[in-house]
């Protein structure tokens, strides 16, 4: 359970931090009046969609931190047989880094209020991600037909539930994605959409990085942290 | 009035009801009176705060109820207080924990001496194998059981000939001499468990597991599945007798009629 | 200084939510049913909660019938039996107290707490309580499958759980539980979102954190424990039905099951016992947190008196919060996992009672020079306190790992959880119900009726409980359909046995008494105003009562002071609420 336990004590320094800047060692009975410090400026609806999404990927953290840990327990066992990886998986990262590049820029464009670069940087990130998606699935596909099943090894049904679970969040994030390229399209006005591409973009880092994070699992470069993280009580 | 009251005869019923009710645990038959010294230690650190912190709530309702004109004494906290009341709990706390660590370091530390023994959980029986003359448990494996070899013992192992196999019935062991008690199960988690012997241990599939302990008492004991098995786990009973050593030995003798290689003479 | 009502559009400090950008609902189906209105979505989520607890109820009465009685029910065969204890299990822990405590009192409280118009996500909140009911619906459908439902015990343990020795195991109940759970987790992951988040982002001008009630600290420690535990019971869910439905092997060895060996290798059953108490531990302080938030504020307002400590109870919440993610395996000493971990896991495990005492003391501290009134509230937060320490202190034998060893899996554990997780929580809930009734209904529940409904629970309760430890303690163990002959067991243990389920029916029937009280209350309860409590905190400030969408009316409140002013020398009042600028100004103008 080691990796869940780092994931943890990650967000448990963020926590403290945060907490100390919050007078949490303040003795209120003796403060009347409106506290000054509070609300802070930032307090606004965008900053607050910005901070869901914050606690959201904490949660999606999480998710994959526990899907690791139970990894790196599992493949300890003798029967653990590691599959290849197949070769498109490189090509699909390179799609997922595209995607993730092509909102990067639409979050710019939108900043500097150019529409157009804006509409292209989400159409870009759309289809690159969308190619990511079917990559992913012609990757199944191809182990499937070199006798990879699914049921036959652990180390295969990790790979396509690692895969899967990732996969059902980029299609949830593309959910977000496709609704705001639509709104784009119908001209919404640039502040609002500001935020909305903002928070894809966010999340697709995100999502790419865990993606940098499994890649490395399931390659076995990760292999020494893993067995660090496995002397911690598991 | 009646709340605080109410109050004090739960504090003192509950003691009553813990020094006078007929409910006590089954005397002990084996070397783990340790746990029983720790358990009743625990028991009257926790009965004291129990019966302090109940009887100060009923003296605090008493004392302070709503009458007319009454008004709260105001007082945010006391750091002083609140201080000395969690270093009383830490102390509390690690009286309690130490000695239970350092018994516990006992219940894994297997002694040199201890005789092998193996105890198989399958749904819903117990079996068990005693080494034979050689001392020596033969390797298992559960892809090799049948209805000939119902506990999976392999055949090459020179060491498993001459096992005893009792299926489904009575563990016998003999007084004074410690036994580790190898855990296997077949098919779902069960758990070994012998309340004289205050020991228990899961049974869990794909992997072995153990507990040791010194049968002191002789007698016959009941073994229960502590860990739910499916529909048939409450029936799932065996028995322990502990017996004086050259009783032991004499069945023991008898037993080997029943040795491994004698059921499976294929195996020659 | 002077209370500033605040401009709801323009002010540089405007709370999160304006009142413009409320969603309005246009007729009777958004209004009541698919609301977006965190009020209407706790009412929605507490009814639910509240009917699963009644069939709980009914098959706790079952089971203990069983054991009470045993061989005497024939409809009761060990297939039922099981079945039983696994959905009473189930439902209690997860779809009851969490959904109640987060779902029910989170949304309720956290906006009218905290000052703010609503929820920060409305939609999505709403979207919560429909999954939430998704969840409970496929839960129940499980009666109703091919098969039953699952009867694996709510731990859910491999192999058993999935194979064919257990009812539901080769079915659809195993399936169905497995389904329900995860549905459970995403409408969970939704609403948590929303408690958290509003806590942090959506509080009204000058509520700084320490000046937040414990109640709010409590629902938001929980709910951000809650989102990062609930998926490992997500991941384990997930790979038990890889298991159950395509063959993988997860968490499956190679057994022999019933003499035929079963295509499966290698798999690791602790694999899952580690991913479940991951999640199955800081459930127990899910479900613990909010109810000390909430008793430290019962016992505060009807003890007139602040929270003594409260600094101190702020950081013991947040430091149970972290310590609880690693005490997982207390639940595991005797599951043949590494040895050696009992010693870190008994060590983490007692620590975590320290913080845990502290506020034990700091609530008998409260009533210290108080001037307490015992309403029915403050019944319930008392019979709380002395269930929780006698439940929490048997967690010391339980935790404490060689101690562990004879009393594990036997009924003494049954009696300390459902002493410490099930009847103190639940304590705590209805005091709540009586205590927030009144603001929810404008009106006041029946007071005789919630005496009678109180000592008949308490007493009853804690005469169930209390000696089923030394069942435990005997050697009877748990998940055991009928005891049958044990030699160590005297035939007086069955008379004991008897006693319980008596006092388990009646105490079950009391239950009637206060479902009447809920309902009769709602039309012929005395009318309550704004502030029968004479309360401090925000909730009871509101402009109307029951206060409408949007919680304030045109000004959203400004805090000024901590929740816990009570009896503050030379104040007018006994007490003084938040939203007062001036401690000499009469109270009544604060509220309507």
């Amino acid at each position: 359970m080691g990796s869940i336990l780092i994931f943890l004590s990650a967000l448990l320094i963020i926590g403290a931090w945060w907490l100390s800047k919050q007078g949490l060692m303040s003795k209120p009975w003796l403060e009347q009046g409106v506290a000054t410090n509070w609300p802070p400026a930032e307090n606004t609806s965008p900053a607050t969609a910005r901070m869901g999404l914050r606690v959201f990927l904490a949660v999606v953290g999480s998710l994959f931190a526990l899907f690791i840990s139970a990894y790196a327990i599992r493949m300890q066992l003798p029967d653990w047989r590691s599959l290849p990886l197949p070769r498109i998986l490189w090509l699909n990262t390179g799609m997922l880094i595209l995607g993730s590049l092509a909102l990067q820029g639409a979050r710019k464009s939108a900043r500097l209020g150019k529409e157009d670069e804006l509409k292209f940087g989400l159409l870009a990130a759309t289809v690159a991600t969308l190619a990511f998606l079917s990559g992913q699935l012609l990757a199944w596909r191809q182990l499937t037909a070199e006798g990879y099943l699914l049921a036959s090894n652990s180390a295969n049904a990790f790979f396509y539930v690692l895969t899967g679970i990732h996969g059902l969040h980029i299609l949830g994030g593309l959910a977000a994605l496709g609704r705001t390229t639509a709104r784009a399209w119908q001209g919404t006005g640039l502040e609002r959409l500001q935020l909305s591409v903002d928070l894809c973009a966010i999340y697709w880092h995100f999502l790419l990085f865990i993606w940098f994070v499994l890649l490395s699992v399931l390659t076995g470069w990760a292999e020494n942290v893993i067995d660090i993280c496995r002397q911690l009580l598991s | 009035m009646a709340v605080a009251l109410i109050l004090v005869l739960i504090a003192v019923g509950s003691v009553a009801f813990h020094l006078w009710s007929p409910w006590w645990w089954t005397p002990i038959a084996s070397n783990w009176s340790y746990i029983d010294s720790t358990l009743v230690m625990t028991f009257w650190i926790t009965g004291a705060v129990f019966v302090a912190v109940v009887l100060f709530m009923a003296y605090c309702i008493f004392r302070f109820r709503h009458r007319q004109g009454q008004r709260a004494h105001y007082e945010p906290e006391s750091k002083r207080l609140e201080l000395w009341l969690t270093v009383i709990t830490g102390v509390g706390v690690a009286a309690m924990l130490t000695p239970g660590l350092f018994v516990w370091r006992a219940f894994i530390t297997v002694p040199e001496d201890a005789t092998d023994i193996e105890v198989l959980g399958q749904q819903w029986q117990w079996s068990f194998r005693l080494p034979g003359p050689d001392g020596k448990l033969g390797t298992s494996d559960i892809r090799l059981i049948s209805p000939e070899n119902p506990l999976g013992i392999s055949r090459d192992d020179p060491s498993g000939q001459d096992d005893v196999i009792v299926e489904g019935g009575e563990l016998r062991l003999p007084i004074g001499k410690p036994v580790k008690a190898l855990l296997r199960s077949v098919d779902v988690i069960h758990n070994f468990y012998v309340p004289e012997m205050r020991a228990k241990m899961d049974l869990v599939p794909g992997q072995i597991s153990y507990i040791w302990f010194t049968p002191t008492r002789t007698g016959t004991f009941e073994i229960l599945c502590a860990e739910l098995c499916g529909l048939g786990h409450p029936q799932m009973r065996g028995t322990v007798i502990v017996q004086e050593q050259k009783d032991y030995q004499a069945w023991l003798q008898e037993q080997m009629s029943r040795s491994f290689a004698r059921l499976m003479p294929q195996a020659q | 200084m002077t209370d500033v009502p605040l401009d709801p559009i323009g002010a540089a400090h405007a709370p999160v939510i304006d009142d413009v950008e409320l969603y309005h609902p246009h007729s009777w189906v958004t209004k009541y049913v698919f609301s977006q209105d965190a009020k209407i979505i706790a009412i929605q989520y507490s009814f639910v909660a509240l009917s699963v607890g009644l069939i709980a109820l009914v098959l706790s009465w079952l089971m203990r019938l069983q054991l009470g009685f045993p061989g005497v029910f024939s409809f009761i065969d060990a297939n039922a039996y099981y079945q039983f204890i696994t959905m009473h299990g189930m439902m209690m822990v997860v779809y009851v107290l969490t959904a109640l405590f987060l779902g029910g009192f989170g949304n309720y409280l956290i906006p009218l707490m905290v000052g703010a118009r609503d929820m920060v996500f409305p939609y999505v909140n709403m979207l919560s309580f429909w999954i939430y009911l998704l969840a409970v619906l496929i839960l129940v459908a499980s009666f109703f499958a091919p098969g039953g439902p699952t009867g694996a015990g709510w731990t859910l343990y491999p192999p058993q759980a999935i194979t064919s020795g257990t009812p539901g195991g080769q079915d659809w109940g195993i399936i169905l539980m497995l389904v329900s759970l995860m549905v459970f987790i995403i409408g969970f992951t939704m609403g948590g979102l929303n408690y958290v988040v509003t806590v942090l982002q959506g509080r009204a001008r000058g509520m700084t954190l320490m000046r937040m009630p414990l109640t709010v600290w409590g629902i938001f420690t929980a709910s951000f424990m809650a989102l990062l535990a609930f998926p490992a019971l997500f991941v384990g869910a997930v790979m038990m039905l890889f298991d159950r439905a395509l063959g993988t092997s997860f968490f499956m060895p190679a057994i022999v099951e019933m003499g035929q060996p079963l295509d499966r290798n290698g798999g690791s059953p602790l694999l899952f016992q580690h991913l479940f108490w991951f999640f199955g531990h800081p459930e127990v302080y899910i479900v613990a947190l909010p109810a000390f938030g909430i008793v430290s504020d019962l016992i505060s307002t009807h003890a007139r008196r602040n929270i003594f400590g409260y600094r101190m109870m702020v950081w013991a919440l947040l430091a149970i919060g972290a310590l609880s993610f690693v005490v997982w395996a207390h639940h595991m000493y005797v599951s043949g996992m590494n040895p050696y971990f009992g010693f870190f896991f008994a060590t983490t495990t007692l620590i975590i009672a320290i913080p845990t005492a502290i506020k034990v003391y700091n609530w008998v501290l409260t009533l210290w020079r108080g001037d307490i009134h015992l309403n029915v509230p403050m019944l319930f937060a008392l019979a709380f306190i002395v269930t929780f320490v006698n439940g929490g202190l048997t967690g010391l034998f339980l935790g404490n790992v060689v101690v562990d060893v004879p009393l594990s899996d036997t009924m003494f554990v049954v009696a300390h959880f459902h002493m410490v997780m099930g009847v103190a929580p639940i304590l705590v809930i209805f005091g709540a119900i009586y205590h927030w009734y009144p603001k929810v209904t404008g009106r006041m529940l029946n007071d005789t009726l919630g005496k009678l409904h109180f000592w008949i629970t308490f007493l009853g309760a804690y005469a169930i409980f209390f000696p089923m430890h030394y069942l435990g303690l005997m050697g009877v163990p748990r998940r055991y359909y009928e005891i049958g002959d044990m030699a160590f067991v005297p035939p007086s243990a069955h008379t004991l046995n008897a006693f319980i389920t008596i006092v388990a029916l009646i105490v079950g029937a009391t239950q009637l008494a206060f479902v009447f009280n809920l309902f009769w209350s709602l039309r012929h309860g005395r009318p309550a105003g704004g502030n029968p409590w004479r309360a401090t905190t925000l909730e009871w400030q509101t402009p109307e009562t029951p206060p409408p969408h949007g919680n304030w009316g045109k000004n959203v409140p400004t805090v000024y002071r901590w929740a816990y002013d009570y009896s503050v020398p030379g104040a007018a009042e006994d007490f003084i609420p938040q939203n007062q600028p001036n401690a000499q100004a009469a109270s009544g103008s604060a509220h309507g």
